[in-house]
């Protein structure tokens, strides 16, 4: 991955605003927000509804533009450009995993991995070396014997773990999850944030939405947003991570 | 996305439903079916006529009598003669055969079996061929039996049948009114055409009608009347040009302007076009209904379309997430909708040349199926497809991935 170019950060946002137009008022829902986030960093993102995250959340992700302000993803200015350009942004750096999985409901676990190749343009593979490719993903996240079950067949641990190996299989720039363990139960969480763990101590970048402080604990970084504004980052020294004192806290002025 | 990915991944969209895409598809089906069996009714129908054409005799002229107004202080013209005929064949050099024809009737009689009123048809050698009809056993009438007033006849299949049964007939004397006429020959069945049974009437020299059967002193006097001259013109090319000099030649040796003609000249072309004008209207209907049907069917596409879109909005919310552009969403369904249109469109054919077939065997309605129909169904079919799938696919397509994901 980025490792060409170490400097390089994953994410870098300056001034980042967004107005929704709702009616005749204007909602402001980001405020000027500055975020940089390195290669191989694992962050959350935390902060109550309507403090902007799920619209940061949709512009990393590239679903959505900013009005104002600079994205640059791994170098690239993403900010302005068209439907198009974004898609494909999606489709090979950026990986989602969401909070209620978002699998294709009549799809196997397999075709749901596959169908991100087939909407890249620059994937020549042949079916089989898709399959194959798919059956790797699968095998990674430890469902190589569910490869044939469509989601319904599917515990929902396993099924995030599906929309996890669909995330990767593009080899994106960053992992996006949107509350990834918001709808499993206890155990299949944290089997979930062994994965993410687990990719992230191999080096993939990952930014995590959260309301939860002990998931937002897995990252290095927990960055808060409130009224729009980056309130506070926090930097986790988790009993998960590394066994060590209570995380520093970095205030952050509001524009 | 590859071609082929699109197709596969609308097939699965519309296998998931299947009662819904057979339904949807009911509308393309009766539509194509429609074509397919409004075509080969029509074409059937051509092709009766078309025999029929050929059963009259091929680039034939009609010259019948007509009536006309008196003009005071100028004689009747008496209408059609036989000299006629021979003055048209001199004068006008694209008439290749002709045949003249009187008719009365009579009864007829062999050993103990009489038939009563019996068609008597004088006419001349080339009858077989202007009228396409065919001597079965022994010969037609020849000039020298024209020449000699030759007392001979040639048998219709029915009366022969009726008359002699499974006997040879050939050289039997039959009596007809009251003159003996010996059997020369018996003609192929033929059948009804027009009307006329030509299989219950007899042929012999006109010259004999004139003499034993029509004695009128009246048409004596002004030559030998016929009922009809049939004239065959050289090719369809110039059947006109031939139709324009035949009547200046009568309209000269009548004495009677084209206006006030006592006599009229027609084609085949104008006894058949009544029927066409029948077959055309019929088609058009057809053609109406099948065009109905089609949008019809292209609207229930649209409709179900646009259900199946605000349906699957997750879905489409998710695969634009995971990088599906506007057009491989766009084309996604437009290809489920040109799949919805063409297997229905492939049904219909199946159902159209089917039911060509029934059409056929079980009703009296002859039916031909066309095989550029079949593409024209096909055609239409596709084109309702793109048509009516366009508007749903581009509003899929155009979904905000943000609102489509947090749909439901």
């Amino acid at each position: 991955m980025s490792a060409l170019q170490p400097t390089l950060p994953a994410i870098e946002i300056s001034g980042m605003t967004k107005t929704y137009q709702v009616g005749d008022a204007e909602v402001h829902a980001l405020h000027g927000v500055d975020l940089r986030i390195e290669p191989g960093e694992f962050v959350s993102i935390m902060g109550p509804s309507g403090s902007g995250k799920s619209t940061l959340m949709n512009i990393i992700g590239c679903l959505d533009h900013p009005t104002s302000g600079t994205y640059l993803l791994d170098g690239e200015d993403v900010s302005t450009l068209p439907k198009n350009e974004l898609a494909h942004i999606r489709n090979k750096r950026i990986g989602f995993v969401f909070q209620s999985f978002n699998l294709l409901p009549r799809m196997t676990a397999l075709k749901n991995v596959i169908v991100p190749m087939m909407y890249d343009p620059d994937n020549h593979m042949t079916k089989e070396e898709r399959e194959e490719h798919a059956i790797k993903a699968l095998q990674s996240v430890g469902l190589g014997d569910r490869i044939h079950h469509v989601p319904t067949e599917l515990s929902g641990g396993q099924r995030q773990r599906v929309a996890i190996a669909r995330a990767l299989i593009n080899d994106p720039v960053i992992v996006l999850a949107d509350e990834p363990t918001g709808n499993l139960d206890t155990r299949s969480g944290e089997e979930v944030m062994a994965i993410l763990d687990d990719l992230n101590a191999r080096g993939r970048t990952i930014v995590m939405v959260t309301h939860e402080a002990d998931i937002a604990a897995h990252a290095h970084r927990t960055i808060h947003l409130r009224d729009g504004v980056v309130e506070s980052v926090v930097l986790n020294s988790s009993s998960l991570r590394e066994p060590g004192p209570e995380g520093e806290e970095m205030a952050h002025e509001a524009k | 996305m590859k071609p082929s990915e699109t197709l596969s991944v609308a097939w699965e969209g519309l296998t998931a439903n299947k009662l819904r895409a057979l339904l949807t598809m009911l509308g393309v089906i009766i539509g194509v079916a429609a074509v397919i069996i409004m075509m080969a009714v029509s074409a059937g129908t051509e092709a009766t006529i078309a025999e029929q054409i050929n059963s009259l005799g091929s680039n034939l002229i009609f010259v019948n009598s007509a009536m006309t107004q008196m003009v005071p202080g100028r004689e009747s013209s008496g209408g059609l003669v036989y000299e006629d005929a021979e003055a048209i064949v001199d004068q006008v050099p694209t008439v290749v055969g002709f045949a003249v024809e009187q008719q009365t009737t009579a009864s007829i009689k062999y050993g103990n079996v009489t038939l009563d009123d019996v068609t008597i048809l004088g006419t001349t050698p080339d009858f077989p061929s202007v009228r396409d009809v065919q001597v079965a056993s022994g010969r037609f009438l020849n000039q020298n039996d024209l020449d000699h007033t030759a007392k001979i006849a040639v048998l219709g299949s029915t009366v022969a049948e009726e008359l002699f049964g499974n006997a040879d007939p050939i050289g039997e004397k039959i009596t007809v009114g009251s003159t003996k006429l010996t059997v020369v020959g018996v003609m192929a069945p033929k059948g009804t055409v027009s009307g006329m049974d030509w299989d219950t009437r007899i042929y012999t020299p006109i010259t004999v009608v004139f003499e034993k059967f029509l004695p009128s002193r009246f048409a004596r006097m002004t030559g030998d009347r016929v009922r009809t001259i049939y004239l065959q013109a050289e090719s369809q090319d110039v059947i006109d040009s031939t139709i324009l000099q035949v009547q200046l030649v009568l309209a000269r040796r009548h004495n009677v302007s084209l206006d006030n003609a006592d006599f009229t000249v027609r084609t085949q072309q104008d006894i058949i076009e009544t029927q066409e004008a029948t077959t055309a209207a019929f088609r058009n209907l057809l053609g109406w209904v099948a065009g109905v049907s089609l949008v019809v069917g292209g609207i229930g596409i649209m409709n179900i379309m646009i259900a199946n879109v605000t349906e699957r909005t997750r879905e489409i919310g998710i695969r634009q997430s995971v990088g599906a552009t506007e057009g491989d969403i766009r084309r996604q369904f437009l290809a489920e909708a040109l799949m919805l249109s063409l297997v229905g469109g492939l049904i219909g054919v199946i159902s159209g040349v089917g039911g060509s077939w029934l059409f056929g065997h079980l009703g009296d309605m002859r039916t031909v199926v066309v095989p550029n129909s079949i593409g024209l169904a096909f055609f239409s079919a596709a084109l309702t497809g793109i048509f009516f799938g366009y508007y749903p696919a581009n509003r899929a397509a155009q979904l905000d991935p943000i609102e489509a994901l947090r749909h439901e």
